[in-house]
């Protein structure tokens, strides 16, 4: 690999975390105030639609990003009162969201613009282009800093550094302000905050709330600037992926930057390489030296052990067939574009039972407040 | 250190000494049927410690939660320094100057002791400045009241004596002039507990207003200058301490009631049924519950277990019922039974010929949505009899014989079918009792069998069981009720902060020795403790 198409990788690494990025944060702030938040991904389809649905009837992509982001907080306004108010099961509420925005976008779509479910490509001002940081151009015949900036750090559209800048600032608002100990004291103890006469009520929606805009700017970013349009199911499970780099980074800001950024690259590799031949034994290798990390994660408990195990199983057997055929065709293989693409779920599976230890989540997590004594 | 003379920061504004800080007049709650408070009226006066005592349900609970905004009284008025006050929510509370210890820490585990006393009290929309001034305040009411914390040390890493000096903190750091604390030494040991109240010695010789709730009558004594007593929902007395005596106030806790008549010919004791040996348990904080109980059960006699609720009586009987673990040993019929593990639990009990009849019917004894006959199988569901074949149960059989236990318990309706919580308490008592009686257990372990239950039921299930005691079983009987012990009991043994303090015979005993051994006072007047 050289050194253009390492920085390549790494700019569709920094494009494709994004709104990986912004749904992550949009689930810390959430689980931060112990509200469980499992709808991003309906959110951030819905916000998706709407976005590119107005930006493509005004052309204007800034009325788009504002349309997503009131679709996304209506979905929340929905999970607040579902899960806050009448103290529902937040599970249950979220999955409800994300049937809702898969039906609900398609229907929708097919009703205004008769194309299939999708809306028209987005052309001109109904798109976010790539912005160019000063002196890109000047210094990119620099060796070594000037490509990196030129092509990783430069260019890309402004809810790119929209998404950066969140994670000081959700660092600063958490740990700094006092809207952030108190939204870190509701998650974990809400009977401590209403005995300091604070409303638990309306911090979780305010909590809620922001959870909702940041995932209709996730969303608005899949479908204004990453891609040109609306498709059907076009967040492809990005909101589960999201929920995993939260656990993965442990609820904190910093760690979710990492995790996402990891995500992204795993994804930017699964696109680069598509079709790649390698040497049989590496593949052997590298699979079974996963399958091995599966029952190594699964040690913990029975369930993870079947699970995992199993998973493990058909890694082995993969990699026994690839043996097996490899004599054939002598000593390379041609891995599948199907193991490719489903390197980072694959890889999202490992992480969360293998590597990331003890997370603890918010304490009250997933449960609703009732005041009692 | 000098009490008397307030220093460095200067004490808040003290009210006026002949006007009280805390005045409640006609307060009333009730939740759903419940009468959780019976127009309540007190006085307590500024500067002074104000002890309310009561046995658990009493409505203590319920009293401060209206005083700190939680429940919204049904009628009365509030009366802070004088002033009228509505107290709608806790943030009312706090701007009144009331502060409130809960029992159950309200803190964040995870959160430093500055960051707990700060919340909700911040400053502004940044913390940095709020943390600093709550770091300087801290130290200097470290340094005036023994509330020594470090401030950077987070909640979870703190012992429970700490952590209660953080709730201490919290209220003064909002400037409260009444302090509330309920139950506070429940969690702390003895050393702990002296600690707080030489805290509190502190915080009233600065003019700081105190309310102590306790069920503890050594606390009361020991350190208030006022003390009230409530009885189901009621203020039945308020008292000055030194005017009082532990004996008097046990009785005005526990009640006298008009004593009921019990018939019962004298007890013929049979052969040894429960031998129980230096039984200990301590519980998920760390508090020794159970502190080295010996005693035993013959065939034929009811031995029973007197106390102020909350002194390891309902521990004994889950120690025995299966449901709590616990060290020591206990033998039934000349057989040790198992005290941990696999072998401990309510079925292997019921295998052994003990039945149980729980304190708390409603959350122990009955699934209060299923029905009656279904109730009645409960336990002893596995009873071979009841099974149709490998795979079925029988069903008819099962609510024939349920409706016949029914009958001969007198449960009223007779129906099977009825889900358990459509019977009124003593119904639903006399459920509980057909199932663990009907099955003749050599052993019957009955807790509060009569609590929340009308004069006619109470007559029925005291005859129920004399009658499973002349019919050759043991009994062991743990009431609050000092009249149904001593109507039933063939032995009495008190209980007392996890100690048995002393066994008599009812014949040769009296409500007012009773009430001191309650009380932890033995007759030649020492304190165990």
């Amino acid at each position: 690999m050289d050194f253009a198409t390492a920085l390549q990788i790494a700019d569709s690494a920094i494009r494709l975390a994004t709104p990986l990025l912004l749904a992550c944060l949009a689930g810390l702030f959430s689980e931060r105030a112990g509200i469980f938040d499992i709808g991003l991904e309906g959110k951030m389809l819905a916000a998706a639609f709407m976005s590119a649905a107005v930006a493509a009837v005004t052309g204007n992509v800034w009325l788009g990003l504002g349309a997503g982001i009131l679709a996304s907080l209506s979905l929340s306004a929905i999970h607040g009162v579902a899960s806050i108010t009448f103290r529902g099961n937040q599970l249950i509420s979220g999955v409800a969201l994300n049937f809702l925005a898969s039906g609900m976008t398609v229907l929708i779509a097919q009703t205004w613009f008769g194309q299939g479910g999708r809306t028209p490509s987005l052309i001109g001002g109904g798109r976010f282009t790539s912005i160019e940081l000063p002196f890109a151009e000047a210094l990119r015949d620099v060796p070594i800093f000037g490509p990196i900036y030129y092509e990783v750090i430069s260019g890309h559209s402004i809810l790119v550094y929209v998404a950066l800048l969140c994670v000081p600032l959700t660092w600063w608002v958490l740990f700094r302000t006092r809207f952030g100990l108190r939204l870190r004291a509701v998650g974990e103890n809400p009977a401590a905050v209403d005995t300091a006469g604070v409303s638990v009520i309306g911090m979780r929606y305010t909590a809620v709330a922001i959870c909702g805009i940041l995932c209709g700017i996730a969303g608005a970013y899949l479908s204004t600037a990453l891609a040109a349009g609306f498709v059907k199911e076009m967040t492809a499970g990005r909101g589960y992926i999201a929920l995993a780099a939260l656990i993965f980074a442990k609820w904190r800001p910093w760690y979710a930057l990492s995790a996402t950024l990891l995500f992204g690259l795993l994804e930017a590799v699964a696109n680069r390489y598509q079709n790649i031949d390698m040497p049989s034994w590496l593949a052997i290798t590298v699979l079974l030296v996963m399958a091995a990390g599966l029952v190594w994660g699964g040690r913990k408990g029975r369930l993870d052990m079947a699970v995992l195990g199993g998973l493990a199983a058909i890694l082995a057997a993969v990699s026994v067939a690839i043996w097996m055929g490899s004599t054939i065709s002598e000593g390379t293989t041609g891995l599948p574009v199907q193991l490719m693409q489903a390197l980072p779920y694959i890889l999202t599976v490992v992480i969360l039972a293998g590597f990331v230890g003890r997370a603890t989540p918010p304490r009250a997590g997933g449960e609703p407040y009732v005041k009692e004594r | 250190m000098d009490w008397t003379k307030p220093q460095g920061r200067p004490a808040t504004a003290a009210p006026p000494p002949d006007v009280p800080a805390i005045e409640l007049k006609g307060i009333s709650k009730a939740f759903g049927p419940v009468q959780a408070s019976k127009d309540i009226a007190i006085r307590v006066m500024p500067g002074t410690i104000h002890g309310i005592i009561g046995e658990n349900g009493a409505g203590k609970s319920t009293l401060m939660s209206i005083l700190y905004g939680f429940y919204k009284a049904d009628a009365g008025e509030i009366f802070i320094s004088g002033q009228k006050t509505d107290i709608p929510d806790s943030q009312s509370a706090i701007r009144a100057g009331i502060g409130m210890v809960f029992q159950h820490f309200k803190l964040v585990q995870n959160f430093t002791v500055l960051e707990n006393v700060v919340l909700g009290a911040e400053d502004g929309a940044l913390l940095k400045p709020s943390l600093a001034k709550a770091r300087k305040l801290l130290k200097e009411l470290a340094e005036e009241y023994e509330l020594e914390v470090d401030p950077d040390e987070r909640i979870e890493e703190l012992s429970v004596g700490h952590q209660q000096r953080v709730e201490i903190l919290k209220a003064l750091y909002r400037q409260a002039n009444i302090l509330i604390l309920d139950e506070p030494t429940g969690v702390l040991t003895p050393a702990e507990a002296d600690h707080l109240f030489r805290i509190l010695e502190g915080l009233k010789a600065e003019g700081k207003t105190i309310i102590l709730i306790t069920h503890k009558l050594r606390e009361i004594m020991e350190i208030t200058d006022t003390v009230s007593v409530m009885r189901r929902g009621e203020m039945t007395a308020t008292v000055k301490t030194a005017e009082t005596s532990p004996e008097e106030l046990a009785e005005l806790m526990v009640g006298r009631k008009v004593l009921l008549r019990v018939d019962k010919k004298p007890a013929t004791p049979g052969k040894t049924v429960l031998e129980v040996e230096n039984l200990r348990v301590v519980d998920d904080d760390g508090v020794e519950r159970l502190r080295g109980i010996s005693l035993n059960v013959r065939a034929g006699e009811i031995l029973g277990i007197a106390g102020v609720s909350g002194n390891g009586q309902s521990q004994l009987l889950e120690v025995l019922g299966g449901i709590e673990e616990a060290t020591g040993s206990i033998r039934v019929n000349g057989d040790e039974v198992d005290l941990t593990g696999r072998h401990s639990d309510g079925q292997t009990r019921r295998a052994r010929s003990i039945a149980h009849v729980p304190e708390d019917r409603q959350a122990r004894g009955l699934i209060m949505d299923f029905t009656a006959w279904e109730n009645i199988v409960f336990g002893y569901h596995h009873d071979p009899a009841y099974q149709k074949n490998a795979l079925l149960m029988d069903n008819a059989k099962m609510v024939a014989e349920a409706e016949a236990k029914m009958q001969r318990f007198d449960v009223r309706p007779p129906n099977p079918q009825l889900s358990a919580k459509n019977f009124s308490g003593g119904n639903q008592q006399k459920i509980v009792l057909a199932r663990e009686i009907e099955r003749n257990p050599d052993l019957l372990l009955v807790g509060q069998p009569t609590r929340g239950v009308d004069i006619g039921a109470i007559e029925f299930i005291h005859q129920q069981l004399i009658e499973l005691r002349d019919a050759g079983k043991a009994i062991l009987l743990v009431s609050v009720e000092l009249d149904e012990i001593l109507s039933l009991s063939d032995r009495i043994a008190v209980m007392f902060d996890g100690r048995i303090m002393g066994e008599r015979l009812p014949s040769e005993t009296d409500v007012r020795e009773l009430g001191l051994m309650m009380a932890g006072i033995t007759d030649e007047g020492e304190e165990a403790a």
